[in-house]
């Protein structure tokens, strides 16, 4: 390794002053030719013109005479040629027989039965056959020896106490509702991720057109799931449900495929050398050899699904998620802790066990009676029954009545007054210099911004980076923005998102630095990040409404909150993961600690390092969406919220294609930036 | 001689953009320029192999010779750009999908360098996969199972998963699974290279005692010599591709077809694999009354006693015949030529 990184390293050029400014230098020159020349510019090379945004553009024309002869647009604009495509969706029958939106409603009807199942299950119980529902005593006890099978007493523990404060606070129906959501949604999204994985393995073909939808869909917002779904389902239950599945199905297929193309070639070759058909390699090679890396995608399946769930709250979901939504919108902010409380504890539950089941090793059994060879088996057994004949000689072990639960709120309310009161003073200079001094220029300079110079900029980063295919496809990323009639919008949204990268740069970058110093650090600094990481994102509003109210810096603060994440992490794993040789080579020739932290680790690490940016960036864009209805910015999430309220789909969908071009934008740069750095450096 | 179980004659396997057009174009005899050139790799050229029933041949060479390539042609797991393979008569490369599943599934084992085994399945479970997939009941393979992993020394670990397993004990797991279909031809690729020096001696005697029981056909990968002296009938070495010389150990000693033979072979422990008659030089008169000693011993067993002698020692046949002699000088050159 030493030997390739002498050569890679001097690839960076002469190492003048000049030369590593080069960038930077470009980038200032470029502003300070904007600040003079802008006003020769013509106006349409500024803001794009009405004429434009307003009279459909060819490409779409061509594209809906292809595939929906029968679309009709009412109106001229993009959103309108969007909804022309929706209203054909909805109303134009197939066959004359039913449409398209007949369709996803029956497939939607099919989810409320394993819906009602589990609800009747741990809820309200079957009136029809008088069942009652599961005691809360088991479903503690159930999810306790659950925790203890899948890595031991601690898990169990924790599992079962994240149960109970759900009872004990007074949050039973509500964290049940969402968690049997989960429940139903989560194998739904894995098996339909599975069987796309398996197609795409079987077809390249399939493949290579799926990768790129997959990659669309990661990077839509999630009202781009919820705003169609409200059109094609309705508002709801169940279409929260289904908004949940597409969201969540994803990262299954991709990992599935990975999985699939993973397995070790021997193995493969050995399930040849048995004599296995083409079916038996797949079901009985392929996919059990590929185990361990598909249970990574159930464990993050299930954690996208409980963030979906929670933010389906907007279109009617029903659960946890639309009491802290209620509580936060009336500013009940005790009450909101609460329920984001349970939120968080069933996060860290779901996580930790569906992560445990991914590492579960299997192990043999000793022969022996059947409570010996089935230990957890039989205690589960024995708990239910213990639980249930408790429950039917006290009822409160049954289902706790409301007056036995436990409430915080007021508590909660005093020590967050208290809290707000005591950080109003330090607080107060973000409050009053942050706008003028920083927010509004900025501001102001991503609304001036010509979108050509927008546009050029992109497309040479492109070009430089990956020749005229990646300047062709941001082009054409921004081209759509560009038409789509949402210019300002758009950049009133890379104004709050580029502000609040920047600070979480600046205040992840040194937090990862410092992890990466000693190991003890790092194990801190991982499992806060791990535990952060898994909170659905809506969660992060709570403190950020408690401390700034509502308004541009808490829409940024939420950001913060929730985006620092990946810059911390992978600055932390980008330093600690530097081959050990060159580091041992650095201290050999006399570098001091400091040295080796900037001379050699941090450029090494500097690409993972902007990849971390990079997520920072997609995290960003989902947030600065989320928190949309706290922000009062002009900007696309003020708009697709309109959208909302008008259950103006079309309009919706352009607006979270507009946030996905964005964020692709600066995926496609950043990521071809780092791949080619890293293969400079030797390390790809 | 029998008839061979497989004979291959004229295989290539091509790595590269287009192998077969590549190959076509230069006459089916590219020179290593042209490889180089177009950006092919020659992994397996022009290799004319015959298998003998009943034998062990060694294929030996250094890493990236194409060693894994040829079996893996052999057994179809890789199609061969070009060349042809006769298994037990049938031509193999002409054979369709289900032919192959069937050849596979009763003729022949593999034996992985890295066990290959199944993580989420039972030892058991592993050695009863091939019948398994058969659609052998239940029942049937686990008592087979249960036979083949007694007889490779596993008894008593059936339930246990590869995880819990020793490298050594996870190779025999292999071994057990490559022979559940008792197989007529054995493949081996390096199986022992992964384990530790002694282990990998207790399963060289492991496996010899195994085919003393079973005298499979078996086609055995290995870059150890000591492992092929030990264990070879044949040995073919090859170099870039190609297998430079065929023969018994110690025609690869004492005739190497190349100079790279030889260079090859200079680390054979030459004490254990030449024997009196390959050394021994005419014989000069009839027995004396002197120490002799036989013409099927090996150079090692008889350096000592020769080397105390003066005079050169007799040496006779299985019958008492005198059918030669050997000097002390012949003894020493034999032993260290060499190295000098
Ligand atoms: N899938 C492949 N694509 C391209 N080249 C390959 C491929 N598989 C093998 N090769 C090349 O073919 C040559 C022979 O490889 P092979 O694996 O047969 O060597 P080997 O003798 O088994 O080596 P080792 O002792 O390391 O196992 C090597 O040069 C290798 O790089
Ligand atoms: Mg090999």
């Amino acid at each position: 390794m030493t030997g390739t990184a002498g050569p890679a390293l001097s690839t960076a050029g002469p190492q003048s002053v000049w030369f590593r400014l080069r960038w930077p230098l470009v980038a200032a020159l470029g502003v300070v030719f904007l600040i003079l020349f802008r006003g020769t510019l013509p106006d349409w090379a500024i803001t794009p013109p009405e004429l434009w945004t307003t009279n459909l553009p060819l490409p779409f024309l061509i594209f809906s005479d292809a595939f929906f002869p029968a679309l009709t647009i009412k109106g001229s604009s993009v959103a309108d040629w969007f909804n022309g495509i929706v209203s054909v969706l909805r109303e134009h029958e197939i066959f004359g027989l039913f449409t398209f939106r007949d369709v996803t409603r029956g497939i939607a009807g099919l989810i409320v039965w394993p819906l009602n199942f589990s609800e009747d299950l741990l809820i309200s119980g079957f009136s029809d056959w008088e069942i009652p529902p599961i005691p809360w005593v088991v479903t503690t006890a159930l999810a306790g020896i659950l925790g203890w099978y899948l890595r031991g007493w601690g898990l169990g523990l924790l599992a079962s106490s994240c149960i109970a404060y759900c009872a004990v606070f007074g949050k039973w129906e509500l964290a049940m509702t969402t968690l049997s959501l989960v429940l139903v949604t989560a194998p739904i999204a894995i098996l339909i991720g599975l069987v796309l994985g398996i197609l795409a393995l079987k077809w390249r073909q399939f493949e290579r057109a799926l990768w790129p939808i997959l990659n669309l869909m990661q990077s839509l917002p999630h009202f781009g799931y919820l705003i169609p779904i409200v059109v094609f389902v309705g508002l709801g239950h169940k279409a929260g449900a289904i908004a949940t599945i597409l969201f969540a199905l994803p990262p299954m297929a991709k990992i599935t495929i990975l999985g699939l193309r993973g397995v070790a070639e021997e193995v493969l070759e050995a399930g040849v050398m048995a004599g296995c058909t083409r079916r038996q390699m797949l079901w009985r090679v392929r996919i059990p050899a590929a185990r361990p890396t598909l249970m990574v995608g159930v464990n993050q399946v299930i954690m996208q699904c409980l963030a979906m769930v929670v933010i389906s709250a907007f279109i009617g979901a029903r659960g946890l998620g639309i009491d802290l939504l209620f509580r936060l919108q009336t500013l009940q902010l005790g009450r909101a802790l609460e329920s984001g409380i349970a939120i968080v504890l069933m996060a860290i539950a779901l996580d930790r066990l569906s992560q445990a089941l991914s590492e579960k090793e299997p192990v043999h059994r000793q022969d022996g009676p059947f409570w010996s060879v089935h230990p957890y088996l039989t205690a589960a057994g024995l708990a239910a029954a213990a639980g249930i004949l408790l429950a039917y000689l006290v009822p409160e072990a049954g289902q706790l009545p409301r007056e036995m639960t436990v409430t915080l709120a007021p508590q909660w309310d005093l020590i967050i007054r208290g809290v707000v009161s005591a950080l109003y003073e330090p607080l107060s200079f973000i409050r009053e210099y942050l706008p003028p001094y920083v927010l509004i220029p900025i501001r102001t300079f991503f609304e001036q911004l010509p979108w050509t110079v927008f546009l050029g900029a992109a497309g040479l980063c492109g070009w430089v980076l990956g020749g005229w295919r990646l300047a062709a496809l941001v082009g054409t990323y921004i081209g759509f923005i560009v038409l789509s009639g949402w210019w300002t919008e758009a950049m009133v949204t890379t104004y709050l998102v580029f502000v609040a990268v920047v600070i979480c740069t600046i205040f992840g970058f040194p937090v990862g630095v410092w992890a990466s110093r000693r190991d003890r650090r790092t194990r801190v600094v991982a499992f806060l990040c791990d535990t952060f990481q898994t909170f659905p994102s809506f969660i992060y509003l709570i403190p950020v409404v408690m401390l700034f109210q509502v308004g541009t810096i808490s829409q940024i603060m939420a950001i913060v909150v929730y985006a620092s994440i990946p810059v911390i992490r992978y600055t932390y794993v980008g330093l600690r993961a530097v081959p050990h040789s060159m580091v041992e080579a650095a201290v050999s020739s006399g570098c001091t600690p400091s040295q080796i932290l900037w001379k050699v680790r941090m450029p090494l690490a500097f690409p993972e390092i902007m990849l971390g940016v990079n997520q920072t960036i997609m995290f960003g864009l989902f947030m600065v969406m989320i928190a949309g209805f706290i922000g009062g910015n002009f900007d696309l999430a003020r708009e697709i919220f309109k959208a909302k309220a008008q259950n103006d789909a079309g309009l919706g969908l352009l607006l979270a294609l507009c946030v996905a071009f964005l964020g692709l934008t600066a995926d496609r740069l950043i990521s071809a930036w780092a791949s080619r750095r890293k293969a400079q450096l030797g390390l790809a | 001689m029998a008839e061979p179980v497989i004979l291959c004659r004229g295989l290539w396997k091509i790595y590269g953009s287009e192998p077969a057009k590549f190959l076509a174009r230069h006459d089916s005899n590219p020179s290593p320029e042209q490889f180089e050139q177009s950006g092919h790799i020659g992994a397996v050229q022009d290799v004319n192999l015959d298998v003998q029933p009943g034998e062990i041949l060694v294929i030996m060479g250094l890493s990236g010779s194409g060693k894994s390539t040829i079996v893996r042609c052999l057994s179809r797991l890789i199609e061969p750009t070009h060349g042809q393979v006769i298994f037990q008569g049938t031509d193999l490369l002409k054979a369709t999908e289900k032919e192959m599943i069937e050849i596979r599934r009763h003729k022949m084992g593999m034996v992985f360098q890295n066990f290959a085994l199944l993580p989420h399945r039972t030892v058991i479970d592993n050695v009863a996969f091939p019948l398994e997939v058969q659609g052998v009941d239940r029942a049937q393979r686990h008592e087979r199972a249960l036979e083949i992993i007694e007889l490779v020394g596993l008894k008593g670990r059936e339930k246990y998963y590869p995880r819990e397993l020793s490298g050594g004990q996870q190779q025999r797991v292999g071994i057990a699974r490559s022979l559940a279909v008792e197989p007529d031809v054995w493949f081996l690729d390096e199986p022992f290279s992964a384990l530790d020096p002694l282990i990998r001696r207790e399963m060289q005697d492991e496996f010899l005692r195994l085919q003393n029981l079973l005298h499979k056909t078996i086609i055995f990968i290995t870059h150890d010599f000591d492992e092929t002296v030990r264990l070879a009938d044949r040995i073919a070495i090859m170099y870039e591709g190609r297998i430079v010389q065929l023969g018994t150990a110690e025609e690869l000693v004492t005739k190497p077809a190349t100079d790279y033979v030889r260079a090859f072979t200079r680390d054979i422990p030459k004490a254990k694999l030449l024997t009196v008659a390959s050394v021994m030089g005419p014989a000069n008169g009839a027995r004396g009354d002197g120490p002799a000693v036989t013409d099927d011993q090996r150079i090692g067993d008889v350096a000592g006693l020769v080397i105390g002698q003066d005079k050169p020692v007799t040496v006779v046949n299985g019958s008492g015949n005198v059918v030669g002699s050997l000097t002390r000088q012949q003894v020493v050159d034999a032993l260290f030529a060499d190295r000098s």
